[in-house]
């Protein structure tokens, strides 16, 4: 019994009952402090997340290995990230509530609990934990109508996700008669135990997990959240729960039913090749900005689960590897979307970035470089994570997928291309109104990074390299 | 092993880069950012320019392999390096970006008003995806700056493009784009199969016939659309006509070379069996090329895109040159693609001399300019001859080599190519006469002024080497002599073990 190694998950729970108790006891308005006390306590989490020991915890309930040190890192900055970028939107929109930050704290620890999680109670619970969480920040602005809607719209399709997840887990339970990861892997041993109930149990799981990640064909509830909820709230989901919920899915599908890889391969690819082409077609006509971010998100799940198609130590590596890029970079993007406001209102079309290179030059050149990073345009970091997949996906032969990947990237090219050229290429609609500092940030440690990785890729390579070591043992 | 004792081809690669960065960090009123703009993008390249003269001094021209050469760790445990070299094939390339650059500052000085700055960064950012395109030694790092090209460019022809630059900035962003994506993957499985990206490494690397073809055609797609091979040009006459001066030069003057030489650097030694096979198909296209879009030229109503198609007819002869493979078509489709280089970047020059001035560029519009500006009819009409490959000009000696290669394999093919010449001579005539001479029917043409002294600066540089390169070839053959040979015996050495096997 080792609880030191969830002194991370710890520490981060304690802190968002400690940050309840600063929010409600004062009479006054406390969301900075809160939402300060947040960030704080999500850089304490990530210190002790990186300095973890190995090993497993509470009845091999948890592990912590390389694999949870690299998900958890990535999680948590993404988090902060999303605090950061919230604190002065809400304060605009009167959202200045300090419930906020509290709810991405415990959406925070479920996210941690989900990635380390080593039985399938433990990956429920977690998962619950985060999904709970977001549906109330989903509908954060109750008085609008359109928050209130995606609120409730997450509820329902996460709900029966949930349901989904639940039921495959009681089929994988039944039919190998454990739910500790490492005991399904071992019953799994011999794939011919492998039965046609544990397998329509593991489709159900992947469904479930397919639904958190907004992979096609579960990916309906995306736009419409993604357009609803505050913005700083989408930058949120964009970032941290895409992270958490891949990581999950590499660790289902590369721990317990790792040697089920025959089966499950061919699930991964067909949902990859359909996220890549419906996220490439269906941005393509979107006018507002969020809406076409959704699509685009969904489009980069496809990317990263042509690494996990791979299904080899080298599509782990490449997948892993696109999501810390995608976190980083989708961090930066989303901070120009909550920095969109034009005399004091929130504006969200795609030409309200009409003409920004000549009012806000520095902004306008930012956004132009993650518009080109999505896209997959080298030197941009971007570029690096879909070479990753791509190789594993040939590695393993995989071409179709490869071939139908890339020229959907082409494709997607055309509206990430299209808001450059609204904003460099289009006359001026009016300058928007300065941004915060918090946003600034977030912009510029972001655009640093997606434009200097390409200096010194190997770091971040080589954790991931070990990330995958630990989770495929 | 690095002849010049420093990283040369770094800093070469990498100057433009800091100059772009100062240039960001500049202050003030609008002004006079825009004028510190353009003398810090001056300098920058003049700069770049001078140090890379080390190059064209201490290139050893005897040796075939790759000098100058840097490598540095970058994903090392995947086989990749950051490695740099030059070899006759590049070498003068890397110059004639180096070339280019100062002089398309130079050209845009008066004719860029509006964001001065943002337009010197993405000029100095072409230049270090440019140098480092022709420098890189490892295929990464190669489709890196390859595709990095795209960035700059389409910012240039959109922002500062003509009444269609949206549509000409997507089009050549989107087409270039769809072409390379399938390079990438064929990189990605030349990688997979040898466990590196090295390029002299891949040399060594022998890949099986039936694999070639397709890696080959995977190559094609992005090569062929860069050169451009009809019918894969459609791109080029958009981009050309939307784009400012500058912009065109550059396009002309490099980007089209980066086709021809991903031809010469990969499909020729990578992938020897698919490059004999398809060589019927590429003369076709070549001869296509050659003789159909010199006839579309002869129909144009607008200057710039007269030349753009002429473009494509010259990197028809260049293809078809390379697809010889021998000594001398493969120098000559060299030779070619740097007179090219010069000559076309010149003529897109001219053609701007006059935009700058009536802001037009349809030829009717014009007429007895000859007579009105007489030393701009003079360099005008230099660069036509060498156009149309007189002797003694720059266009000469390489679609001499090109034709006579092309007899030795087949008399039909060459017959095409010299057809292409005749035609070349005609058109480029036709619009000569039709802008110098005649009479003056458009009174506000009177008014115009002769070159100014700036613009006598620009096109120095490009009479002298238009001259030198048409009077002395075997200064600039003798730089490639000893890698295309190499590259000659490696071919048919790959090809003749083939043979042994299969009897």
């Amino acid at each position: 019994m080792n609880w030191t190694l969830a002194l991370p998950e710890l520490v981060l729970a304690l802190s968002g009952l400690a940050i309840l108790g600063i929010g409600v006891l004062p009479k006054r308005n406390t969301h900075f402090a809160c939402a300060m006390a947040a960030v704080g306590a999500f850089l304490l989490a990530a210190a002790l997340a990186i300095g973890a020991p190995e090993g497993s915890a509470f009845g091999g309930q948890i592990v912590s290995d390389a694999f949870t040190r690299f998900a958890k890192v990535l999680i948590l900055i993404g988090a902060a990230a999303g605090v950061v970028l919230s604190l002065d939107y809400n304060a605009r929109e009167g959202l200045d509530r300090f419930e906020y930050p509290v709810l991405l704290v415990f959406a925070t620890l479920g996210m941690m609990v989900m990635v380390s999680a080593n039985d399938l109670m433990a990956l429920y619970v977690g998962l619950e934990l985060l999904s709970l969480s977001l549906y109330v920040v989903a509908a954060f602005n109750r008085d609008d109508e359109r928050s209130a809607e995606a609120g409730l719209k997450y509820f329902v399709l996460g709900a029966l996700a949930s349901g989904l997840l639940l039921y495959g887990s009681s089929l994988t339970y039944g039919f190998t008669g454990t739910t500790n990861f490492d005991r399904i892997a071992d019953a799994l041993s011999d794939p011919s135990k492998a039965s046609a109930g544990l397998v329509v149990g593991m489709v159900f799981v992947i469904v479930g997990l397919a639904f958190k990640v907004s992979a096609v064909p579960f990916h309906m509830w995306t736009p419409d959240v993604y357009e609803g909820a505050p913005t700083p709230v989408t930058a949120f989901f964009a970032a941290a729960p895409k992270v958490a919920a891949i990581g999950l899915f590499a660790r289902v599908l590369g721990g317990p039913f790792g040697d089920l890889a025959g089966q499950w391969q061919q699930v991964i690819v067909l949902i990859s090749l359909l996220s890549m082409v419906l996220g490439a077609f269906a941005a393509i006509g979107q006018s507002n900005i969020k809406r076409l971010m959704a699509y685009s998100s969904i489009g980069h799940v496809g990317y990263a689960l042509v690494g996990l198609a791979a299904a080899s130590e080298a599509g782990m590596r490449g997948l892993l590897v696109y999501m810390a890029i995608y976190l980083l970079m989708n961090l930066g993007a989303f901070a120009v979307l909550v920095a969109m406001r034009r005399q004091g209102r929130a504006v969200e079309r795609v030409e309200d970035l009409a003409g920004l290179a000549r009012t806000d030059l520095s902004m306008a050149v930012w956004m132009a470089i993650f518009m080109f990073s999505m896209a997959g345009i080298p030197p941009l970091a971007g570029f690096f994570g879909k070479m990753f997949v791509f190789k594993a996906a040939i590695d393993a032969g995989l071409w179709t997928l490869a071939i139908v990947g890339v020229l959907s990237s082409v494709v997607s090219a055309f509206y990430y291309l299209r808001i450059v050229k609204v904003m460099f290429f289009d006359e001026t609609a009016g300058a928007l109104d300065p941004r915060p500092a918090s946003v600034s940030f977030v912009m510029t440690a972001s655009g640093v990074f997606t434009t200097l990785f390409f200096l010194y890729p190997a770091p971040l390579v080589a954790a991931a390299q070990a990330a995958v070591a630990a989770l495929l043992g | 092993m690095n002849a010049a004792g420093f990283p040369l081809l770094s800093l070469l690669t990498f100057l433009p880069l800091a100059g772009a960065v100062f240039i960001l960090t500049l202050k003030g009123e609008d002004k006079v950012v825009a004028d510190n703009a353009r003398w810090a993008a001056l300098w920058t390249s003049l700069i770049v320019f001078a140090l890379s003269l080390i190059l064209w001094f201490r290139f050893d021209k005897t040796d075939p392999g790759f000098q100058f050469v840097e490598r540095l760790d970058w994903l090392t445990d995947f086989g990749i390096t950051y490695h740099m070299g030059v070899d006759g094939i590049s070498v003068l390339f890397v110059l004639l970006s180096t070339l280019l650059t100062p002089i398309c500052v130079l050209a845009s000085w008066d004719a860029i008003q509006t964001r001065v700055r943002e337009y010197m960064v993405a000029f100095l950012v072409l230049e270090t995806m440019m140098v480092g395109m022709f420098a890189a030694l490892d295929f990464i790092v190669f489709y890196v700056f390859f595709e990095g090209v795209l960035i700059p460019m389409f910012l240039i022809i959109g922002v500062w493009g003509g009444k269609r630059r949206v549509y000409a900035s997507f089009k050549f962003f989107l087409y270039t784009l769809l072409g390379s994506v399938l390079m990438l993957l064929a990189i990605l499985l030349l990688w997979y199969r040898a466990g590196t990206t090295d390029i002299p490494a891949l040399f060594q690397h022998a890949i099986p016939p039936a694999v070639q073809t397709w890696i080959f055609l995977a190559f094609f797609a992005s090569f062929a659309v860069k050169v451009p091979m009809w019918p894969f040009h459609t791109w080029l006459p958009d981009a050309h006509v939307e784009a400012p001066t500058a912009g065109s030069v550059i396009l002309a003057g490099v980007l089209l070379k980066m086709g021809a030489y991903g031809f010469l650097r990969f499909s020729l030694p990578l992938l020897p069996h698919a490059s004999a096979d398809f060589a019927p198909a590429i003369y076709v296209l070549s001869i296509v090329a050659v003789v159909y879009t010199s006839l579309v030229a002869l129909a144009q109503e607008d200057m710039k895109k007269l030349i753009a198609y002429s473009s494509v007819a010259h990197m028809g002869i260049v293809t078809l040159g390379i697809f010889t493979f021998n000594v001398q078509g493969l120098s000559g489709a060299l030779f070619t693609m740097l007179s090219h280089g010069v000559v076309s970047g010149a003529l897109f020059l001219c053609v701007g001399v006059l935009y700058d001035r009536v802001h037009s560029r349809e030829i009717a519009r014009y007429g007895g300019v000859a007579k009105i500006m007489p030393s701009y009819a003079l360099v005008f009409m230099l660069f036509t001859m060498a156009s149309v490959a007189l002797p003694g000009l720059a266009g000469f000696p390489g679609e001499l080599l090109v034709i006579v290669a092309a007899w030795k394999g087949n008399p039909t093919v060459a017959f095409g190519a010299a057809l292409g010449m005749i035609l070349g001579a005609a058109y480029m005539l036709y619009l000569y006469k039709r802008v110098a001479f005649g009479r003056i029917t458009k009174d506000d043409l009177r008014g115009l002024l002769d070159m100014s002294p700036r613009e006598h600066l620009v096109f120095a540089p490009l009479i002298l080497l238009a001259i030198w390169m048409g009077v002395s070839p075997q200064t600039f053959l003798s730089f490639f002599e000893a890698s295309v040979t190499a590259l000659v015996v490696r071919h048919e050495a790959a090809l003749g073990a083939a043979r042994l096997a299969g009897m």
